[in-house]
């Protein structure tokens, strides 16, 4: 085995100098009836193994291959090779969580990094290390809340955050004793702002709003902030298209006192939506309560300026069942190339690729409305991302456009059972005006014409 | 310290790094003009359709900088971390092992890293493959009847497996009121349950270091629902009443949890559902070798037994009878969703990549790392104290206790083994061994490797007795000297700040 560096001369010096005279003696404290070898095949060599991986990912329909215009909270946006590259150095694969900072700087210092980008773009004091993802960035982010609101039991969320995020919030807060009452969106695709005011109570902790929102539509953060303010509630502001806030105006500028969400499209590709990269910030007043790992500066020994972990005595590896949050890991690999992905675009790149992915889907959506029979239902700014009405169901026709080489967009379907014609088109930088032609070309024609590239599944 | 020591630790500096580094900030490397990426024109009609006040100004602090100078920066930077690519890296219950390179690589094909978790099912079949696939063997690993792959690391998947104890729990009318957890296990039990809303009580280990069935036959009544066990524990020892301990939780109506951070030490050896467990969470990132990333992204797959299938997290990946694979939502009974999407599908293309390489031989895995942890042993016994003397599996624990006389604390000898090129142990953990030294080789290290890693805590034992000094005061060859993490705290700088 290629990964094990053991010969045999070495083992039997090895049992010879333990005691013992074979390698099952070592077992002996397992009980001998649960003892069972697994029924799996022989080994694989790196030839077979390639193969064996290689024919699974030759039949999933990707961005490379595709005209692709996919959103709802995984996003395709440009990423620098040399932000993936970076990522194949031992140092940064096959480190652990800086616990030791005198071996682990460049983790630490990265970090820091990271958390600066992401306060920059949040317009937020105090950013954590990372989270898993958006959802259950989302719900660190309330449960913060809460502890800052101690006593409180409900969180008012808009309908507009994305539905796979609220759900999470539903399980974990399933157990804790907390309700979340969600407010609907208006016809024009926003937060309707007295509803969201009407449901706010004294035994509110937070509330919540997501923009751009699950339909793309642009929101203001200051009716989250002043439906929570009114009462002793904190402002969460989500964010599942990270790209937005280098145009948009941010969230700690609007009243916000937390903001969390996705910020896969900083840099991070789109991997079946995961690994991708939760994100927290929030105001000093409150950097105690936040979840999560931090990195903050200080000084080594001889008065250098260094980087270690810091507050983790709020963390469950110390505080066990008193910790703030079980989150243990953070995404280390992925704030990593996020933290490269933005200090190579900066200041001027970030905010270029979100002008473009803006234009893009203004022109795309534009276009789209032209076509006889199909509408733009909502009819507020958005972003990048917004909702096609079809003249007909819309799974199927996606399925059909999918045929034809075009990712079309995400089925409103899969959440709401009532939007069977409604689907998202999200556009970036990445999009081409050729590609943005082939889809309105297809859309035109109903996904119904020569199967241009048939996918191996489908041919 | 004395002048012969400063000069011996300075001696040793030299040697390895000629001056201490220092790699400036990024943002402090920012020159205004300077431009890192390229992007085509914009080949539509620009245009800002939103109100300007929901707009936002420039990126006040934003960098400036050149692809060249970035990567700089990140190699300098990375050259400051120590890596399992550089050497022994012994951080117990973390299992520091080699990472495969070709798991790298073909996690990366377009198929898998460009691809969206939102595409129609048709053009989705490999992925969905992938994912059941990876079911498949972590159910016969485990011998339980499913899995789930969902959860984002391993501390979500405790989450995941005690919310599914309480749905099962609730159903049959009472969600009961408390989880039984030992003094050895890890803090993120205590955490988890507390999460899914239960009281936690504690339960003291017995002279063996392990769960004492009295201890366990008290505590067993009908408001726990379930008893979190760490199989083999932070001690590196294996429950060995195991079967036992099953038939008295299974007895109250309790469903038995293993923390399956440690499977790496029986995977492929021994079946933990044919042990009566009911569910358990693997990492992918420990047993199964997906790189750790200086601290993430984990994978937490839960696995149940039957009683518990109706509860898994939504969706489930099925597989039709024509042989295609589909994501189930319809799950009445499920405990939801704990993030978005598929899971951390990345880690799954690695983990299957991983035990595929292995197959039917994957129980190799925990011989070596058995085999590798018991030679340390051996080899630091009588120099270091071990408090617990039960068979040790894949991690060996020994404390301080030989060398506080000498003033010399845990944590100054694993700083200490910086100096000789290594990383430290797992430090204060776990907590029932004061000043623990908490060692995992695992099965990637060679025998000339474990050797230099047994003098080299031979040695240092043998400083502590005659120049305690000279490890009191280490590391003295790292890129900085020991980091002041009380001023950390006390004086929170958490971001640069434009202008400072």
């Amino acid at each position: 085995m290629k990964f094990l560096p053991t010969s045999d001369a070495d083992r039997s010096e090895m049992l010879r100098a333990i005691g013992v005279s074979s390698v099952e003696d070592l077992f002996a404290s397992i009980p001998s009836e649960v003892r069972q070898p697994p029924n799996l095949p022989p080994p694989l060599s790196e030839i077979e193994v390639r193969r064996l991986l290689g024919s699974l990912a030759a039949r999933n329909a990707n961005a490379r291959e595709s005209a692709f215009f996919l959103g709802a909270g995984i996003y395709n946006h440009y990423v620098s090779a040399i932000a993936d590259q970076m990522l194949y150095r031992a140092e940064w694969l096959t480190s652990y969580t800086p616990y030791q900072p005198e071996v682990s700087q460049g983790t630490l210092q990265s970090i820091f990094e990271f958390q600066t980008h992401i306060c920059l773009l949040t317009g937020l004091d105090v950013a954590n290390a990372s989270l898993y993802e958006g959802a259950s960035a989302v719900v660190e982010a309330l449960l913060m809340a809460s502890r800052l609101c101690r006593g409180r039991t409900r969180a008012v969320l808009s309908a507009g955050i994305h539905p796979e995020y609220r759900e999470t919030v539903r399980t974990y807060f399933s157990s804790l004793g907390f309700t979340s009452v969600e407010v609907p969106v208006g016809m024009d695709g926003r937060t309707d702002e007295k509803a969201l005011a009407a449901a706010v109570d004294d035994d509110t902790f937070a509330v919540a709003i997501q923009s751009p929102n699950f339909y793309g539509v642009v929101e203001d953060w200051q009716i989250g902030s002043r439906a929570a303010h009114g009462k002793g509630a904190l402002s969460v502001a989500v964010v599942a298209e990270a790209v937005s806030m280098a145009l948009l105006a941010p969230p700690g500028d609007r009243g916000a006192d937390i903001a969390c969400g996705e910020a896969q499209s900083l840099g991070v590709p789109m991997h079946l939506g995961g690994p991708v990269l939760g994100f927290l910030a929030c105001r000093a007043e409150h950097e105690r309560q936040i979840p999560g790992r931090l990195v903050g500066q200080t000084r080594d020994a001889e008065g250098r300026r260094a980087f270690c972990l810091t507050l983790s005595t709020r963390e469950q590896h110390i505080r066990r069942e008193r910790a703030t949050s079980n989150i243990c890991t953070n995404q280390g690999l992925m704030a990593l190339t996020s933290n490269i992905h933005c200090s190579l675009l900066g200041k001027r790149g970030l905010r270029e690729v979100a002008l473009q992915s803006h234009a893009k889907a203004e022109h795309l959506k534009a276009e789209i409305a032209k076509i006889p029979g199909w509408r733009i239902p909502l009819s507020t700014p958005t972003f990048n991302e917004f909702v096609v009405e079809a003249p007909e169901p819309a799974a199927p026709l996606l399925s059909r456009l999918a045929r034809w080489g075009i990712l079309a967009g995400v089925p409103l379907s899969r959440w709401e059972p009532d939007s069977g014609n409604r689907f998202l088109v999200a556009a970036t930088e990445m999009n081409t005006r050729e590609e943005m032609d082939r889809l309105v070309g297809a859309l035109k024609a109903g996904g119904r014409g020569d199967h241009e590239v048939p996918h191996p599944d489908l041919s | 310290m004395s002048v012969e020591i400063e000069e011996k630790a300075a001696a040793i500096r030299d040697r390895r790094h000629p001056e201490p580094r220092h790699e400036p900030l990024v943002f402090e490397l920012s020159g205004v003009g300077k431009v890192g990426y390229s992007l085509p024109p914009l080949d539509v009609p620009e245009t800002v359709a939103i109100a300007p006040a929901l707009l936002r100004a420039e990126i006040a602090g934003e960098t400036e900088i050149s692809e060249v100078e970035v990567a700089r920066h990140f190699t300098r930077l990375s050259k400051l971390n120590f890596s399992i690519d550089e050497a022994l890296y012994p951080l117990g219950s973390c299992t520091m092992k080699h990472n495969p390179r070709v798991n790298e690589e073909v996690a990366r094909l377009p198929g898998f890293a460009a691809a969206h978790p939102l595409a129609p099912e048709e053009v989705s079949q490999g992925a969905l493959e992938l994912a059941w696939r990876l079911e498949k063997i972590l159910a016969e690993l485990t011998g339980l009847a499913r899995v789930t792959l969902q959860p984002a690391a391993g501390a979500q998947g405790e989450l995941a497996g005690i919310l599914m104890v309480r749905a099962a729990l609730a159903k049959e009318g009472n969600p009961r009121t408390t989880v039984l957890i030992p003094d050895s296990a890890h803090g993120t039990n205590p955490a988890s349950a507390h999460f899914a809303g239960y009281k936690v009580r504690e339960l003291k280990s017995n002279a063996r270091g392990t769960l004492d069935l009295h201890v366990l036959e008290e505590a067993m009544t009908e408001n726990v629902a379930a008893l979190m066990l760490t199989v083999p524990n932070t001690l590196g020892i294996f429950e060995n009443q195991i079967l036992e301990i099953a038939r008295i939780v299974h007895a109250k109506g309790g469903y038995l949890y293993c923390d399956g951070a440690n499977f790496n030490s029986f995977v492929g050896i021994a079946k933990p559902g044919a042990m009566g467990i009911d569910v358990m969470h693997m990492n992918l990132h420990k047993t199964f070798s997906t790189p750790h990333g200086g601290g993430g992204p984990g994978a937490g797959p839960a696995a149940v037994a039957e009683r518990l299938v109706p509860f898994l997290p939504r969706p489930t990946i099925e597989r039709r009878a024509e042989g295609t694979f589909f994501l189930d939502h319809d799950r009445p009974e499920s405990i939801g969703r704990l993030r978005t999407f598929l899971g951390n599908f990345g880690m799954f293309v690695r983990a299957l990549a991983y035990i595929s390489s292995y197959g039917n031989r994957i129980g190799e895995v925990a011989r070596g790392a058995v085999l590798n942890a018991n030679y340390i042993r051996a080899g630091l016994a009588g120099v270091y104290h071990l408090k617990y003397d039960a068979p040790t599996m894949h991690e060996v624990v020994f404390s301080d206790k030989n060398q506080t006389a000498s003033g010399v604390h845990a944590m100054d000898i694993g700083k200490r083994l910086m100096d000789y090129g290594f990383h430290p142990p797992t430090i204060s953990f776990p907590l029932i061994v004061h000043g623990a030294l908490m060692i995992e080789p695992t099965e990637t290290e060679s025998k000339p490797g474990l050797d230099a890693f047994v003098a080299a805590m031979r040695e240092i034992a043998r400083e502590c007795e005659e120049e305690p000094q000279i490890v009191k005061t280490a590391p003295h060859t790292t890129p900085v000297r020991r980091v002041d993490e009380v001023g950390a705290a006390r004086n929170l700088v958490l971001r640069w700040k434009p202008g400072s």
